[in-house]
């Protein structure tokens, strides 16, 4: 249950975003998790209003956008979907991938904030 | 009226800042750090104490830590080897964070080190997540643990340098199927070498030693498709510390007491 931490980390990062912008509050916040982000969103969203409690965001909306795991083929380069159980293999030309392209993001992406400035 | 700030940061930026910092220091000091990944009970310990034991008498200079929720059970017996070896207790938390190897790199590692064993603690979702600087990530599971964990925890496997699978002396008893499992490894990580190893006879344990040397040389390693480099450059463009107040890992506990469930 490392979402915990996760949960601390975007809690701690918007609070900065929220200070630096003057506001003491925040309303929501976007994030975007990759499906191989090791990251579960229910969890998240879980842990999530536990960690806000007291804090700017208390009252913010959390939204959570998530990234199918997609990849490079090395031998066609055509680009293919990984999958679930994932596979880093072209189902085209059974080539290994080159490069994965998404599926990993565990990012903040955006912090709405409350009130007028 | 309600502004919004387009950030597209990474949400661990602080940790994958610190362990690029470490990652750095400890390259500037000839000290490349393994970082080990199993669930609780694969064998890291009884590998890791006699992969200690070998260094030592091939004369290089080894140090270990070792994560644990709550004992020290870990560090006594890694301590037999004779190689310096000091516990992390992580109160709880699930998974070692770069701050605290930092610390001990910095309080504590001996200078002449070469080498820095990292026995995360036992669980395969959450440590996947965190970079500790290390040169070298490996990912363990022993033969009584399912040929397909590997499909199960892909963030794990597919982010490691090397897989290693334990236990190997009791392949056989349990039935266990290598081409099933290596099949799965390769699906979520191909072209990763697979080490097998027994804590029993010894299999597999110079080896690993001269993998692990061969890194520290400056070899590079196997470069994992799930290796979370494109995390880190993002970490980057937006300065890590440009948010740090003083909120170290022990600020993250929150009664974060169960580890993911593993097996
Ligand atoms: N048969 C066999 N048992 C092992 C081997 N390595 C570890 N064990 C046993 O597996 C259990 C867990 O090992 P440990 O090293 O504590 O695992 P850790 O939690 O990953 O550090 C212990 O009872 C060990 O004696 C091995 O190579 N072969
Ligand atoms: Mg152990
Ligand atoms: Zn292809």
């Amino acid at each position: 249950m490392h979402e915990l931490s996760i949960a601390a980390a975007v809690v701690e990062s918007a609070e900065g975003v929220a200070r630096e912008h003057g506001a003491d509050a925040v309303a929501g916040v976007t994030l975007r998790i990759g499906e191989l982000a090791g990251v579960v969103p229910d969890a998240l969203r879980f842990s999530f209003s536990l960690v806000a409690e007291g804090t700017a965001l208390e009252r913010a909306e959390l939204v959570i956008e998530e990234v199918a795991a997609r990849a490079r083929c090395g031998g066609c380069d055509a680009r293919f979907a990984v999958g679930s159980p994932p596979a880093l293999w072209c189902p085209h030309c059974d080539t290994p991938a080159a490069e994965l392209l998404t599926g990993r993001e565990l990012e903040l992406a955006e912090v709405r904030m409350a009130g007028s400035p | 009226m309600c502004r919004s700030v387009d950030v597209r940061t990474a949400v661990l930026a602080k940790n994958d800042g610190l362990a690029a910092e470490l990652r750095a220091d400890l390259a500037e000091r000839r000290v490349a750090a393994v970082n080990l990944l199993s669930s609780p009970g694969s064998g890291k310990t009884a590998l890791l104490e006699l992969v200690l034991r070998r260094a030592r008498e091939r004369g290089l200079a080894v140090a270990a830590l070792t994560a644990d929720l709550a004992t020290e059970n870990d560090a006594r017996r890694l301590a037999r080897s004779g190689a310096p070896v000091k516990q992390v207790l992580t109160g709880g938390l699930c998974h070692l964070e770069a701050a605290q190897v930092r610390a001990l790199v910095d309080g504590w590692l001996p200078d002449a080190t070469r080498l820095l064993f990292v026995e995360n603690v036992g669980n395969l979702v959450c440590p996947a997540s965190y970079d500790l600087g290390e040169t070298l990530r490996v990912t363990l599971m022993s033969v009584t643990e399912g040929e397909d964990k590997p499909l199960k925890y892909p963030t794990a496997f597919g982010a490691a340098h090397l897989v290693v699978l334990t236990k190997t002396d009791i392949a056989g008893a349990v039935g266990f199927e290598d081409g099933v499992f290596s099949a799965a490894v390769e699906r979520v990580n191909p072209g990763v070498e697979i080490l097998r190893t027994s804590a029993r006879d010894g299999q597999g344990v110079d080896t690993l030693l001269d993998r692990v040397l061969a890194v520290a040389g400056g070899a590079a390693p196997h470069a994992p498709l799930l290796a979370a480099d494109h995390l880190r450059r993002h970490g980057h463009d937006h300065d890590p510390d440009a948010h740090h107040h003083d909120h170290g890992p022990d600020a993250h506990h929150h009664g974060h007491a169960s580890p993911a469930p593993t097996a």
